[in-house]
């Protein structure tokens, strides 16, 4: 323990290696296909950002939506205004959504507890709502934002002729449909998990579990809590800008459900199963939701008399009709099964199992010492 | 008020509704001094503390610390110009490591309310990290650092909570019965570990209902009975006081 072993450099190996090979990998799973995959990247990079707020200080956001949202219109905004580029689209996502972040985080961190979750869910849905109505000439309402063909673009047109059709949005020429689109969103996540495992092992970080553990106490250790919780919340808000402005980039259309507040919710369930405050849970839940809700639901009747075909005649029929509940359609049953399970046997989420299982498998013996390097297994 | 003072509490008044906590509470306590506040339940020792601190503005009166009056002086502040406080119920980190828990208040005092630095290593943060280590060793919880500060027992809060404030060399410290729930042989560590600091020329505050503690700590007494102060005196005039023993044997019933 006495010298420090630096850590982060293989750290950040071996989380860029298992990103970027999510293709091979999930093969098995029939998850490999790049629309999902740049799910995956993108609902990490939101959760991972949340958790610096949730995790670490302990503020439950119930309004995390609205800066994806934000997010999402500043990317669009950018490819209709000025070029397809996708640099310039995030840099206006998280710019706008920080900016949006700082508003509402100073209103909202005067109170906490459930009176700070209750202040950022109605300025979500006042967002939700403002997007619908008065702010149609930027949100184009229930239409979603869209590129249309008569879009100014002043940076692209000055420099090439627009074809027929709509353009595409490209990283400097290679465009960002498909596995490059993909990529992409990798090498973002692999940068967010670096600045999120500085975070965490920084002495900013530390304050901030203080402020989660016993705030009281913070005043009285001369600490000034407000800027700390604000620039988590704002840090927090430009990771769910940046990934709101992903998702725009890897399908440059924005609608105001993204801002709904169902959409707060899921934020918050998959950094509950992932594991509140670790390193990588909240990416794990992410994960797990969009799995569910993209395999599982598209699961049907034949699938799974397929998969019971193994069963007599009678049997067969009841187990499908007993699956189907859990499947297609019905696939939030299944979320909410789960979810129960890990609140009520794993509240640690899905980083309290795996920490289980190692401490299982590396015996009793080295209990004593475990717990310290246990906290980041998956490093 | 006194040259050498270090606290100075001038004509405070704190009412809760109808209840009188503190009337005209005048203290001064001199730098470098043990001064240690004792009187019945209910006299209003603890929000004395408080006022001190920040956390209950007086409805009158001042406090003044080192020439500053702390009138609109939040509890952050306050710390910042030098003033820790240990509480009556411990107020620790439960969640954090005993190591952590430390190094935080290191970090306040250091760096002040708010730094900003996200992505500066706590890995090399060797300085601080040995200061803690030290500061626990002082209290006797060094083995213990990497545990989480809420499986220690009510004690052990209590010294780390001592930790916590003595890391941040403040100039003066209050403790609020710092030695309740101790073991007899824990009390007498810790009044070992209180006189040690005394030598360092910290000036402390110290609220308890330990006697044996008192007299061997304190060098001024004030006592605090149904919100006012009786008496103020070395020990050994405490002790032939008139009015102290009829406040404690006659205000108890």
């Amino acid at each position: 323990m006495k010298e420090m072993l630096n850590r982060e450099p293989f750290a950040l190996a071996a989380f860029s290696l298992v990103i970027l090979l999510m293709p091979i990998w999930l093969t098995p799973f029939g998850a490999n296909y790049p629309d999902l995959l740049q799910k995956f990247a993108i609902f990490a990079i939101f959760a991972m950002g949340f958790n610096i707020l949730f995790g670490l200080t302990g503020y439950l956001s119930f309004g995390h939506a609205a800066f994806l949202g934000v997010g999402s219109y500043a990317a669009v905004w950018s490819f209709k205004l000025f070029t397809m580029n996708v640099i310039p689209a995030i840099f206006f996502g998280v710019a706008f959504a920080g900016i949006f972040a700082l508003a509402i985080g100073y209103v909202s961190l005067r109170r906490s507890g459930i009176y700070f979750s209750i202040l950022t869910l109605a300025f979500a849905q006042m967002s939700y709502n403002l997007a619908y109505s008065v702010l149609t000439p930027i949100t184009n309402g229930e239409t979603g934002l869209q590129l249309t063909l008569q879009d100014p673009r002043i940076i692209d047109n000055a420099f090439t002729t627009p074809g027929a059709g709509l353009p595409e949005t490209n990283l400097f020429g290679i465009d960002m449909s498909g596995y490059p689109g993909f990529y992409f969103c990798a090498v973002v996540l692999i940068i967010c998990f670096f600045i999120t495992r500085r975070i965490f092992n920084s002495p900013f970080g530390l304050t901030l579990r203080g402020i989660k553990s016993n705030q009281n106490r913070m005043g009285y250790t001369g600490l000034n809590t407000r800027p700390y919780t604000l620039t988590a919340f704002v840090i927090s808000g430009m990771f769910a800008g940046l990934a709101g402005s992903l998702l725009a980039v890897t399908d440059p259309l924005a609608g105001a459900e993204r801002m709904q507040w169902t959409a707060s919710g899921e934020v918050v369930l998959m950094t509950i199963l992932g594991g509140v405050g670790t390193l990588i849970g909240p990416m794990l839940g992410a994960w797990l939701i969009k799995y569910l809700e993209n395999i599982f639901s598209s699961f049907n009747e034949i699938t799974l008399e397929h998969f019971f075909s193994f069963l007599p005649e009678g049997l067969q029929s009841f187990a499908v009709e007993l699956a189907s509940l859990f499947v297609g359609e019905g696939w939030h049953l299944t979320l909410g099964v789960l979810f129960m399970l890990i609140v009520i046997f794993l509240p640690g989420g899905l980083m309290e199992g795996w920490r289980r299982l190692l401490r299982r498998f590396s015996g009793g013996g080295g209990g004593k010492s475990e717990p310290a390097a246990a906290v980041q297994p998956a490093e | 008020m006194v040259a050498n003072s270090v606290l100075h509490v001038a004509d405070v008044h704190k009412s809760f509704g109808g209840l009188k906590a503190l009337s005209d509470v005048d203290l001064n306590v001199e730098e470098g001094t043990t001064h240690a506040i004792i009187g019945p339940n209910g006299a209003g020792k603890s929000t004395l503390l408080n006022v001190c601190v920040g956390r209950i503005r007086p409805d009158s009166g001042h406090v003044v610390f080192n020439g500053e009056v702390l009138d609109n002086h939040t509890p952050f502040e306050i710390n910042q110009l030098g003033v820790s406080r240990v509480f009556q119920t411990p107020e620790i980190f439960s969640d954090l490591t005993l190591l952590d828990n430390v190094m935080i208040p290191a970090f306040a005092s250091r760096d002040g309310a708010f730094s900003l630095r996200p992505f500066s290593k706590l890995r090399h943060e060797a300085t601080i990290r040995e200061e803690a280590e030290k500061t626990l060793a002082d209290v006797g919880l060094e083995v213990m650092k990497d545990r989480e500060a809420g499986s220690l027992s009510r004690g052990d809060k209590r010294r780390l909570e001592l930790a916590m404030c003595l890391i941040q060399h403040p100039k003066l410290l209050l403790l609020d019965e710092p030695t309740a729930g101790m073991s007899r042989h824990d009390t007498n560590r810790t009044v070992d570990l209180l006189k040690t600091i005394k030598e360092r020329g910290m000036t402390k505050v110290i609220i308890e209902h330990d006697m044996h503690v008192v007299f061997s700590l304190a060098d001024k007494i004030s006592v605090l009975a149904q919100g006012r102060i009786i008496a103020s005196g070395t020990p050994d005039e405490i002790k032939g006081n008139p009015k102290v023993q009829e406040a404690y044997l006659g205000g108890a019933h």
